[in-house]
């Protein structure tokens, strides 16, 4: 099957600065894929290249197997909502339908007449005047009215309180139930957990790890053990963080197979243990982390 | 019909929750033979979580033979857990709620009740075997 999105050796420079590094990823098509990792990692160019607001510097990408934004027909296949969902402030809501409509082939007009009278939406209220979870659903209408087949949203809740957050996810994963694929990006890892089934973590402009969430899960764990010279760890382990104390050994490993050992105790890990061992090693550029000073009793 | 929740802070994979809330229902006769569960729909715009999450709860349901999907309706419950003897269920609660009463009166926070209860359970299942 064609890959919702497929890079090789992906690269993106703005003059010398390399925003995007050499980023190969296969993403299969009926995903919920999150996009994470800190601010300035790299997200939205990759995801601008993706839509094809930029062109790379070097490799190559391919949306649902056609170059981005390659023809008309390319641009009503990839819906697109930019950070901080931007809207025009001095149209109404309903100038927004019709200009929805006007630009998009395939508009689907009762689709989005109904999410907006769903969401309370007034359809003669001026977009400026919005509240944020308002906007941000005008947005996500926008972009699904179109009926794409892969929906890319930028830090889409970012700016969202609580509620407004979880309405704006019901609404997106109603979507998928229809069997649209899609990609969003997250500075926060709690944002995507439940959402999302396909976890790609970009840090300092290089992807670290990407895969199916329930894999990444069930192959990462921590390990414990006193600390002794020469401790030897089994074939096939990938160490990504190791701390230790003058007594102590902490590592998370990657593993290609379950492991029972007696000299380690194993501990199950959370999404969000996995990404913040990933960008600890990223930050510290491979090199291991200095040595923590343990409690002195 | 049953509503699902999660709670985020168990540790149990929202997939997991789904699957031990639908059996608890069927050992507790909330949930019988014939009863609709939630579409996969219902449950996303309910909980805000990926639809593959439902399904995947669902099929590991329908594998152990519990319910099974009707195409185009929903997925139905096909079977009951326990032995359905869910009339003694009423009568054992109330002794129970009783109990529970008593250990608090007699100072057990919720901690000690459980650990108390999982203790004599374990006991009484050993004596169970031997």
């Amino acid at each position: 099957m064609t890959p919702a999105v497929e890079t090789s050796g992906l690269t993106k420079r703005y003059g010398r600065r390399v925003a995007l590094n050499d980023c190969s990823l296969s993403i299969p098509t009926g995903r919920v894929v999150g996009l994470v990792g800190p601010n300035g990692a790299g997200k939205t160019t990759l995801l601008h290249l993706a839509v094809g607001l930029l062109t790379p510097s070097a490799g190559t990408i391919s949306v649902l197997g056609h170059a981005p934004a390659e023809s008309p027909a390319q641009l009503g296949r990839v819906g697109f909502v930019a950070q901080d969902t931007p809207v025009y402030a001095g149209m109404s809501v309903a100038d927004h339908l019709r200009f929805g409509e006007w630009v998009n082939p395939g508009w689907d007009s009762s689709l989005a007449n109904d999410r907006i009278a769903q969401v309370g939406l007034d359809p003669a209220q001026r977009a400026g005047t919005l509240s944020g979870g308002q906007r941000a659903q005008l947005a996500l209408t926008l972009a699904i009215a179109k009926r794409p087949q892969l929906l890319v949203l930028d830090e889409p809740v970012a700016g969202l309180d609580p509620l407004a957050r979880r309405e704006f996810l019901q609404a997106l994963m109603a979507t998928v139930v229809e069997g649209v694929s899609v990609v969003l990006s997250s500075h926060l890892v709690a944002d995507l957990e439940r959402v999302c089934d396909y976890l790609v973590v970009l840090v300092a402009s290089r992807v670290q790890v990407a895969g199916e969430i329930e894999q990444l899960l069930s192959e990462h764990h921590r390990l414990v053990a006193a600390r002794r010279d020469g401790l030897q760890l089994p074939s096939g382990w990938k160490v990504i963080e190791n701390r230790e104390t003058d007594r102590q050994s902490t590592l998370v490993v990657r593993h290609d197979r379950p492991v029972v050992d007696p000299a380690w105790t194993i501990e199950e890990l959370d999404l969000e243990d996995v990404v913040l061992a990933y960008m600890a090693r990223a930050s510290s550029n491979g090199a291991h982390r200095p040595t923590l000073v343990g409690v002195q009793r | 019909m049953i509503e699902f929740h999660l709670d985020a802070r168990s540790g149990v994979s929202p997939y997991q929750q789904i699957v031990r809330q639908v059996r608890s229902g069927l050992r507790l006769g909330l949930l019988r033979e014939g009863d609709q569960l939630p579409t996969v729909k219902e449950v996303v715009g309910l909980l805000a979580i990926n639809p593959n999450t439902v399904l995947k709860a669902y099929k590991e349901l329908e594998h152990a033979g519990l319910v099974a999907p009707r195409p185009g309706i929903g997925t139905f419950v096909t079977a009951t857990l326990g032995d359905g003897a869910f009339a003694a269920h009423g009568p054992l609660r109330q002794d129970l709620m009783r109990w529970l009463a008593k250990a608090r009166r007699a100072g057990l926070d919720d901690e000690s009740i459980d650990a108390l209860f999982q203790d004599a359970f374990r006991s009484s299942s050993e004596r169970g075997i031997a």
